[in-house]
């Protein structure tokens, strides 16, 4: 009985979000009135971003199933020792680390900009920014290793299929760009918000749209760690 | 057109949701994609092979994805209009990576037959 009624509930939440769907998409006006403008932008740039990276990915995955080569081991190839034996793919897993935490300071801070606690949104994102600097520092690092060391160039390297070199340092750079652009983003933010640009209006989704495209690049981060290292 | 206006209020919609969410939910999804990145990490660590690899590691992305979207990113809390928008049409992308299957493959065996492995 009592599921029954539960099940009942959840059936009408679902009808009053359709209703609300349709509601906004037939408003005769903005669909997305009800939103934050500078929030619904960032969100279609950073859908058009996905299919960018898409692309990229899915350029990758058909020169690997196409290459008559053996793909590269990738746990070898960025594998980094300490003095001792070498540990596979440790580098990369650091960088995951840290933009992960990267991400979960960004979200902080945008909760603490809607709390309107300026000093603390402010320090939250410059520790955001230094992360992915941190990230950005890891990847020249890995770039120059491997194009020094290991002699990887976008038209062919010593391990086998051509191709790695030219998604590696496609997807890779791309991303690390998008990285680079965030930071300056997000020190911009910051600024504004250490400054109190934003306290007369007391509006801070400028603080949530840089965390939205901060959250992005992680987003990216993850698909490309698994399909690029550990697949 | 019934456009009452009581259902359109921009001040109550654009910030009220995202103030009260306490910090330690941040903290707790942090610490679960702390975890889920170890564990992808380790699918390499210990070398999980075959269906088995390919298997966690979706799962891993997938779950790590869906977390960073629904709460980093607030996604939960938006109006379904604006994440039926933003999270349906990348769904085509499925139908490329489709056609790029079938289409490298035929480049693969076109290099191994016609051009002996090279190319």
């Amino acid at each position: 009985m009592s599921q029954a009624i539960a099940q009942n509930a959840k059936a009408d939440d679902v009808m009053a979000g359709m209703r609300e769907v349709a509601e906004d998409w037939s408003a005769d006006q903005e669909v997305f009135r009800q939103t934050n403008w500078g929030k619904v932008m960032m969100w279609i740039f950073l859908l058009s971003d996905t299919f960018i990276f898409s692309c990229f990915l899915t350029a990758y995955m058909t020169m690997r199933i196409s290459a008559t080569l053996p793909w590269p081991n990738a746990a070898e190839v960025f594998a980094l020792s300490f003095g001792g034996e070498p540990i596979p793919l440790i580098l990369i897993a650091i960088m995951t680390f840290v933009l992960i935490s990267s991400s979960g300071t960004m979200a902080m801070a945008v909760n603490f900009g809607y709390r309107r606690d300026r000093k603390k949104t402010a320090i939250l994102m410059v520790l955001t920014a230094l992360f992915g600097a941190t990230f950005v520092g890891m990847q020249a690092f890995e770039w120059s290793k491997l194009i020094i060391e290991e002699g990887v160039r976008p038209w062919g390297n010593p391990m086998g299929a051509p191709q790695f070199g030219a998604s590696f340092f496609m997807i890779t750079g791309f991303h690390g760009f998008h990285v680079t652009c965030g930071v300056i983003l997000l020190l911009i933010v910051a600024r504004k918000v250490a400054r109190g640009d934003y306290e007369r209006s007391g509006d801070y989704s400028a603080v949530e749209i840089a965390g939205l495209y901060w959250h992005f690049v992680d987003l990216v981060w993850v698909f490309i760690f698994a399909f690029f290292y550990l697949w | 057109m019934s456009h009452d206006a009581s259902s359109v209020n921009p001040v109550e919609t654009a910030h009220d949701n995202e103030e009260h969410h306490p910090i330690s939910l941040y903290l707790k999804v942090w610490g679960y994609l702390f975890i889920l990145s170890a564990l992808s990490y380790a699918v390499d660590y210990f070398e999980a092979q075959g269906i088995l690899r390919w298997l966690l590691i979706i799962i891993f992305m997938m779950l790590k994805a869906g977390l960073i979207v629904t709460f980093f990113m607030h996604m939960a809390w938006e109006r379904l209009s604006l994440a039926y928008a933003i999270l349906v049409p990348p769904l085509i992308l499925l139908v490329l990576v489709r056609i790029m299957i079938y289409e490298s493959d035929y480049i693969f065996w076109t290099r191994a037959i016609f051009l002996g492995g090279e190319g």
